[in-house]
């Protein structure tokens, strides 16, 4: 059996629920809301494979972690949560295998990423490390302003928005680019437009199909392959003298704004690929 | 499932339908009010608030 672990059913998830249908492979919604995992009994041994689709990052990770314990293959797998749900760990593994990336900092306390504010220069940016679609990013344009919000972080926020995860600032042209990964092929990519600095769909931005290039292509490539590999969505950015670079890998990846514009079916090769790699586990069953 | 199926918005009141496809655990817009709904049971079709965003929330 086949199973999609989800926390709610976004178009998303219906895209991927009709590509089952479409190819006659029945597979079981697991609620996450409604999951209780006894870690001394290997049940779920009927599944052999498990699509995550949280929204929860903390959920996903776990549950991962736990049918991975079992031997029950899942797309993504726990690693690749791992790395991909926390910003730090992405640029570590990206760097640590080559992928270029801006110039980034990490600092533990608000006068240490000053210090490390001020020597990559302004404007930088800061990250909270786990996150998503743009939440609480803060563009830093001058030293008031940086004293301003490491003060606030650390005051306001909980304990881990004191890891501070500083980037520099890309002066990108007003968009940036989105690859979607899906096994060893980058399927599709797409511009993602905006006037704010902040280009996520999740915040309004506008997208266009951006042809797959072979230099996109290969970064996108070597980015998914540097944080495990499987289906990711890589942000890129362009550098104002043509460079690009990869910023943030993605591992449970919205796509419902990027198929009519590429024309491509990705949740059709997201629904393949996962039948396709879980398909020896499903032989075991027989 | 019928296609008639409504069940009230339960911010504003307004009758909700679904699609026939549509399945438990989906969300939806109210199309007077616009609050985020989750389809918590089918048969007989219910909504609630959808829940609210959290912090790890993402891709």
């Amino acid at each position: 059996m086949l199973g999609i672990l989800l926390s709610r059913v976004r178009v998303e998830e219906k895209l991927l629920l009709a590509a089952f249908k479409s190819r006659r492979t029945p597979v079981e919604i697991i609620d996450d809301r409604q999951i209780v995992f006894n870690l001394q009994e290997r049940n779920w041994q009927g599944f052999h494979g498990i699509l995550e689709r949280c929204i929860n990052h903390s959920r996903a990770l776990y549950a991962l972690r736990i049918f991975s314990d079992w031997g029950i293959p899942t797309v993504n797998c726990y690693e690749v949560a791992l790395v991909c749900g926390n910003k730090l760990e992405t640029t570590s593994a990206l760097v640590r295998n080559g992928v270029p990336v801006p110039r980034c900092r990490v600092a533990f306390t608000p006068e240490s990423a000053l210090e490390a504010i001020e020597e990559l220069g302004y404007p930088v940016v800061l990250k909270p490390a786990v996150g998503s679609w743009g939440r609480l990013l803060s563009k830093v344009n001058d030293r008031d302003a940086a004293e301003t919000i490491l003060e606030h972080k650390e005051v306001l926020g909980s304990y881990h928005h004191s890891i501070f995860y500083i980037q520099e600032y890309i002066d990108k042209p007003a968009r940036d680019i989105r690859s979607f990964v899906v096994g060893d092929e980058t399927v599709a990519a797409i511009y993602r437009h905006s006037d704010h600095w902040i280009t996520n769909t999740a915040r309004g931005g506008r997208v266009e199909n951006c042809p797959v290039t072979s230099e996109i292509n290969a970064l996108s490539l070597a980015a998914a392959e540097a944080v495990g590999g499987g289906i990711v969505a890589v942000d890129l950015l362009e550098t104002r003298d043509g460079q690009l670079l990869a910023n943030e890998v993605n591992y449970t990846m919205e796509f419902r704004n990027s198929i009519d514009i590429t024309g491509v079916d990705i949740p059709g090769a997201i629904v393949d690929y996962f039948i396709r790699v879980t398909a020896g586990k499903r032989d075991e069953h027989v | 499932m019928s296609k008639s199926q409504q069940s009230p918005c339960p911010e504003c009141g307004y009758e909700i339908a679904v699609a026939a496809d549509t399945v438990k655990g989906e969300i939806l817009q109210c199309g007077d009010c616009g609050m985020e709904l989750e389809v918590i049971n089918i048969e007989p079709l219910e909504v609630a608030p959808a829940p609210e965003e959290e912090e790890d929330w993402g891709e």
